[in-house]
């Protein structure tokens, strides 16, 4: 940390009059400096064998207990965490900022691993509203169906539900890939500015409504476009791209990609700037 | 926020008293003002049962206002005395508060008639008339309001209930849920939302004589459809028209003597999670409250925007 000590040299503020204070104290502003250690350690992350394997009941734990345990165990090196019994309990498995394998043997409640960074998450049940919300990278695989709200505000990594979606799938997504197997609900890509939504199944109504980025897929019927979006030829950088992600995904093998809709923002937003952030680090 | 919680068990009963405080329990996070219970019980199904009201429950965080006990006996004679004069026949009297009643009766008029004279008393409102419908709404949670009133044993095929955050009118009884259909008998609903255009249909329903009782949006839903189904719809079509008819954001329950419904605004705004089986159907505004009586690993889902739903027992 370093340490500023005011100097008996005027500032130039001073210098115009602009206060006459004597500063003292430590800046709250950080140098980067390479040799510190510090720089390097992403603050409430662990380093995880993902060979050492524990099984947690969380039957008799509320969200707080069940995170902290969690936490505790990631601390002890587990890097494979499989979660027993979480009853649709809300908040489970969030603020995870490392690698991890975290699998859900039941269902989830709300927000369920929301706000994580890097952890690989198998959920073989159904979650509530608003999971993965803040998502920045990582894996999250759902078994069967999602309440509404499913992915929003992601800023990376991929999101996979194998069942069917409720509505404003991806709301403010900023990044990213949902991938939804079966149908969506309304409203799916609301208000979103970047990133990538793939749905095999059926839309519901207003999709991409006032969407700013960021570009939608979708297999099956559309209930109705949203403002602002529009559909945009299939380019084979499109096909080539999903067929990559659904296999990722290991979901529609069959699926003929070709067929799908594609669907776009179809107004530029005054001085919106388009290139994802990684694009912008190569521009630079 | 509200939290709502419905099942229905086709082709039997069981013990839905105990199986819809789980449930509302469950959700006492969405709701901590008040609890209302809508239980279709296995009574024989030869007398009406009429549940009712002589005042308020001012304790437990209520915005009502005090009232002397000694006036709710005055109000019950009133009632008694109107009842005679009606020509109704009251087989079993129970008392459960000092507020409120429990009677069971023989009556074979009109019932919008019955209730308008019954309701002219002061302070007095029918919480539900039916011949199965066990309608019981108080200030507390599930638990409370379980206990108050005696529900474990209550046993039956389908039941809907309320746990509520006041935030459109007051912490009181005639604010909760659910709302009785007046004036149908066994019919009841509840609700989790805002509706924008409560002032305007009230005004046009009351000016074709519904009733209000309360300045609590969601009961516009329970008149709204009473007011279809007197002119001819069906629940299901009623229900179906109130998607339009009914502007801002909704999911609501609503159950008869046979059959239980859900319809979910077209925003899809207010959440529902929904398990169905061919002997089960049950849902609420959280998976917990579904996990709270289905422990084991079950297939739930969300219904889409605009979804209505109607089962029969």
């Amino acid at each position: 940390m370093a340490n500023l000590k005011t100097t008996e040299k005027k500032t130039k503020a001073q210098s115009m009059g602009l206060h006459t204070e004597v500063l003292t104290g430590k800046t709250q502003q950080k140098f980067f400096n390479p040799d510190e250690a510090e720089n390097f350690y992403y603050w409430g992350t662990y380093d995880v064998d993902f060979n050492k394997r524990i099984d947690l009941d969380v039957n008799d734990l509320d969200c707080k207990e069940a995170n902290k345990k969690i936490d505790e165990l990631m601390s002890q090196g587990y890097g494979t965490i499989v979660i027993k019994n979480p009853q649709g309990k809300h908040s489970l498995g969030v603020g995870i900022l490392n690698k991890l394998n975290l699998i859900f043997e039941g269902s989830l409640g709300y927000f369920g691993v929301g706000s994580i960074d890097g952890p690989t998450v198998r959920i073989n049940g159904r979650v509530g509203w608003s999971c993965a919300e803040n998502m920045m990278a990582g894996k999250v695989v759902i078994e069967k169906n999602a309440g509404s709200c499913f992915g929003a505000a992601v800023r990376g990594g991929d999101l996979i539900c194998k069942g069917s979606v409720g509505a404003r799938t991806g709301i403010d997504q900023k990044g990213g890939t949902i991938i939804v197997g079966g149908d969506a609900g309304a409203f799916t890509g609301f208000m979103m500015q970047r990133g990538r939504i793939i749905i095999l199944g059926n839309v519901g109504i207003n999709l991409g409504d006032s969407m700013y980025d960021g570009t939608i897929y979708v297999g099956g019927k559309i209930g109705s476009f949203g403002s602002d979006a529009i559909e945009s030829p299939m380019t084979k950088s499109d096909i080539d791209w999903i067929k990559r992600k659904l296999k990722v995904a290991e979901i529609g093998e069959n699926f003929d990609v070709s067929k799908m809709t594609k669907v776009v923002a179809g107004k530029k937003l005054w001085n919106y700037d388009a290139l994802e952030p990684t694009e912008k680090k190569g521009a630079i | 926020m509200c939290g709502i919680a419905g099942l229905i068990h086709r082709g039997k009963s069981s013990d839905v008293g105990n199986e819809l405080q789980a449930m509302l329990q469950a959700l006492k996070h969405r709701g901590p003002d008040s609890t209302g219970y809508a239980l279709y019980a296995d009574n024989d199904g030869q007398n009406f049962i009429m549940r009712f009201k002589v005042g308020e429950n001012v304790g437990e965080g209520s915005s009502s206002i005090n009232e002397d006990e000694s006036v709710y006996d005055k109000r019950k004679e009133l009632v008694d005395d109107m009842l005679k004069n009606l020509g109704a026949k009251v087989l079993k009297e129970e008392k459960l508060t000092p507020y409120s009643y429990r009677y069971e009766m023989k009556y074979d008029d009109d019932l919008m008639d019955f209730s308008k004279k019954i309701e002219s008393i002061e302070s007095v409102e029918i919480l539900s008339i039916g011949k199965s419908l066990e309608l019981i709404k108080d200030l507390g949670d599930a638990q409370a309001v379980l206990d108050r009133y005696d529900l474990g044993k209550v046993t039956g095929t389908h039941a809907i209930g309320h746990a509520r955050m006041a935030t459109e009118s007051g912490v009181d009884i005639k604010s909760a849920h659910p709302f009785w259909g007046y004036p149908f008998s066994d019919v009841s609903v509840v609700h989790n939302g805002q509706l924008t255009n409560y002032w305007n249909n009230r005004r046009v329903l009351e000016n074709k004589g519904m009733r209000f009782m309360s300045e609590c949006d969601s009961e516009l839903i329970a008149v709204y459809l009473a007011e279809k189904m007197r002119n001819g719809a069906t629940l299901e079509e009623g229900m179906k028209d109130s998607l339009s008819g009914l502007d801002g954001v909704f999911t609501y329950f609503v159950a008869t003597k046979d059959s239980l419904g859900m319809a979910k605004d077209t925003m899809a705004a207010k959440p529902l999670v929904l398990y169905e089986s061919d002997d089960l159907v049950a849902m609420g505004s959280e998976e917990i409250a579904i996990r709270s009586i289905l422990p084991h690993e079950i297939d739930t889902y969300d219904p889409f925007d605009g979804e209505v739903k109607v089962w029969q027992i």
